[in-house]
């Protein structure tokens, strides 16, 4: 293994006094970004990149750019530095490891002090982590890996409007995974068609349906006809079972007061829960998480687009930065991922999302992509959604892999049962249950999996024509993004 | 009709031996369990009348089908719904909950709809058991406790 490691030259270089100020231009290690006997505080917000330099570009080098880049640095040297405590504000690059198994890549450790940034803005984090930086012509790719957020500073934002416990109380569901449906086709239908679709799979034991990312309000469907024919969908399947029921509305538009007015609309008719696409933006997905505070209402967040930079491991951003980030930001429900289903995903990655999302305190686990302990602060829990090409069958692999506090969608899963979308519901409600009840009798559910479908099918004949259509349905691909660690490499202790 | 409340309403009305399995789940958590009746069965109705209080220190889940049993005897026409109360940090609440006994007859719910400006609604969902006074809600069937007790 260490043959493939080359060994760093990782001596201190920062020049001090008046060499370090003479006019020109000066290395980036030699500035004060590249501090290797920095000990980082407990305050600091520390950042893990993933590093290409070009050809012949010293790692070291590149690493400390990427500090002075996303910090206070310049191309050159500039005297109004002495005007300010330069050296508090100066990220500092304080190791570098060569990437296991991936040549011509480094693991960069940066500190960056707390008062760099504005108090509860990821705007304002976001700008200078993934600003400029990843522009930077001296390297050939960059990758936001994983940040320790220190608690000062996760304090100061409001975190998840209504969080996992509180959504439970208030749907008054404990115990088992919570179940959706997507509803489709996506685009086209007339909303009094739309309707009949969230009316049919509540009634057939669902929680939730949900509007998909896209939907908003299109020639074929205006928006307040959607919001008027779902919500009559939803209180007659409410009435028609005795349960609490909701259809995440997607607000998402054009501008913020385009969508204040449609979450407006939605509350108006009593809706418990809307939806917005992570591709308003940061700024935006704050704004409506205040509002969702304000009205108690539960906030779904759709990550559309973030496969464009999450799922390249040399360039982007890690998803489990994401879902950091919108746990600070405040939303109640994000998609993260399947294992099972047809988006990628490796299931040790997808462990490491949920527990960014579900934890109180996130130990570092570099099996899981975790590279950093994350206390959390008591900020509230982020519920994980499973969503895309899984089914019924899949029940046991589901609970084994994402546990119970998740919304598990089943879109095609559901709509797509041949005796109709209530069928279909019900047979996912029932395969549940079943492998709920079964898990807390103490059977192994994970090998009997099949079985306990098998037997709740015989009082279900919407499960046994599920099992018998989406019997063979699996999507298994290799992932694109995998952990890269060796436990033992480090190269700069 | 049948209310869906609950984690198991998709299932077969659960056994006792079923019943016990879970509850011994509950405990072995360290979650205090809770047995609960109540005959109004609105979905948004959070507080079903407690029968006693929780009971936190127990081992055996004999202890809560000793309970159920007996409110079963007094309650056995209403619904009747079996808790387990985590009160770990950053949880402190419901952890599993599921019905354990319920109406032999459930007339289901009325959806009144009040029009209002433009084409919205304002819906209000109205359960027919509470038409009738408390106590006089649901026939109380000694049968149907009989049957569940086994």
């Amino acid at each position: 293994m260490n043959a493939i490691l080359q060994t760093l030259e990782t001596k201190p270089a920062t020049l001090k006094g008046k060499d370090r100020y003479k006019s020109g231009v000066l290395e980036y290690k030699k500035m004060g970004y590249w501090e290797p006997d920095y000990q980082p505080k407990d305050t600091d917000i520390i950042v893990l990149f993933r590093v290409t330099p070009q050809d012949g570009v010293d790692p070291i080098e590149a690493s400390a750019a990427v500090a002075g880049e996303s910090s206070t640095a310049t191309w050159t040297v500039v005297w109004t530095d002495r005007l300010t405590a330069c050296e508090k504000y100066r990220a500092k690059c304080y190791r570098v490891d060569p990437v296991a198994n991936a040549p011509g890549s480094y693991f960069a450790y940066i500190a960056y002090d707390l008062d760099l940034f504005e108090p509860g803005s990821i705007a304002n984090l976001t700008a200078s982590i993934i600003g400029n930086v990843f522009g930077f012509k001296p390297l050939k790719a960059l990758r936001l890996e994983d940040m320790r957020l220190p608690v000062a500073y996760v304090k100061t934002f409001d975190g998840p409007a209504t969080g996992i416990v509180v959504e439970r109380e208030r749907l008054d569901k404990f115990g088992r995974p919570l179940l959706g449906a997507t509803v489709k086709p996506k685009l086209g239908l007339s909303g009094r068609n739309y309707g009949r679709v969230v009316y049919e799979a509540l009634k057939g034991g669902l929680d939730f349906t949900k509007d998909d990312e896209n939907i908003n309000s299109q020639p074929f469907m205006h928006w307040r006809d959607r919001f008027l024919y779902c919500m009559e969908a939803v209180n007659r399947a409410q009435a028609a079972t005795g349960e609490v029921k909701g259809t995440y509305l997607n607000v998402t538009a054009a501008t913020m007061e385009d969508m204040y007015e449609r979450a407006e609309f939605a509350k108006e008719l009593g809706t418990i829960i809307v939806m917005i696409d992570l591709v308003i933006g940061y700024t935006a997905i704050q704004s409506m998480a205040k509002w969702a505070r304000r009205n108690n209402m539960i906030l779904h967040l759709h990550r559309a687009g973030h496969g464009t930079y999450t799922r390249q491991k040399n360039h982007g951003v890690s998803f489990r930065v994401i879902a950091k980030w919108m746990r600070l930001a405040g939303v109640d429900h994000i998609h993260a991922g399947t294992v099972v289903g047809k988006l990628e995903g490796d299931p040790n990655m997808i462990r490491g999302y949920y527990d960014v999302c579900r934890e109180g305190f996130v130990p570092q686990k570099l099996e899981n992509g975790i590279f950093f302990d994350q206390d959390w602060a008591s900020l509230r829990k982020l519920m994980p959604v499973a969503s895309g090409g899984i089914h019924a069958g899949q029940m046991h692999q589901l609970l084994d892999h994402l546990g119970d506090d998740v919304v598990l969608q089943f879109g095609g899963g559901t709509i797509g049962h041949p005796m109709g979308i209530a069928a279909g519901a019900t047979a996912n409600r029932v395969a549940l249950e079943a492998m709920i009840l079964a898990r807390n009798e103490g059977r192994d559910f994970l090998a009997e999996g099949p079985d306990i479908l098998q037997e709740a099918a015989k009082h279900c004949l919407p499960l046994k024509q599920a099992l018998e259509i989406w019997k063979d349905v699996t999507f298994d691909y290799a992932s694109t993004d995998t952990p890269d660690f060796v436990p033992t490499a480090d190269f700069t202790a | 009709m049948r209310i869906t409340q609950g984690c198991f309403s998709f299932l077969p009305d659960l056994t006792d031996d079923q019943i016990r399995a879970q509850v011994q789940y509950c405990i072995d958590h360290g979650w205090a369990v809770n047995i609960e009746f109540t005959d109004d069965p609105h979905p948004r109705n959070t507080y079903w009348e407690m029968w006693g209080l929780p009971m936190f220190d127990i081992q055996d889940a004999a202890a809560v089908m000793m309970e159920l049993a007996d409110c079963r005897k007094v309650y056995g026409g209403l619904y009747i719904r079996i808790s387990g109360f985590d009160s770990s940090p950053g949880w402190e609440s419901v952890k599993l909950s599921f019905i354990v006994n319920r109406p032999q007859e459930e007339p289901g719910f009325h959806l009144a709809r009040q029009e209002t400006s433009g084409r919205n609604l304002r819906y209000t969902t109205h359960p027919y058991a509470t038409d009738l006074p408390e106590g006089q809600r649901y026939a109380v069937s000694s049968a149907n406790s009989s049957k569940n007790s086994r």
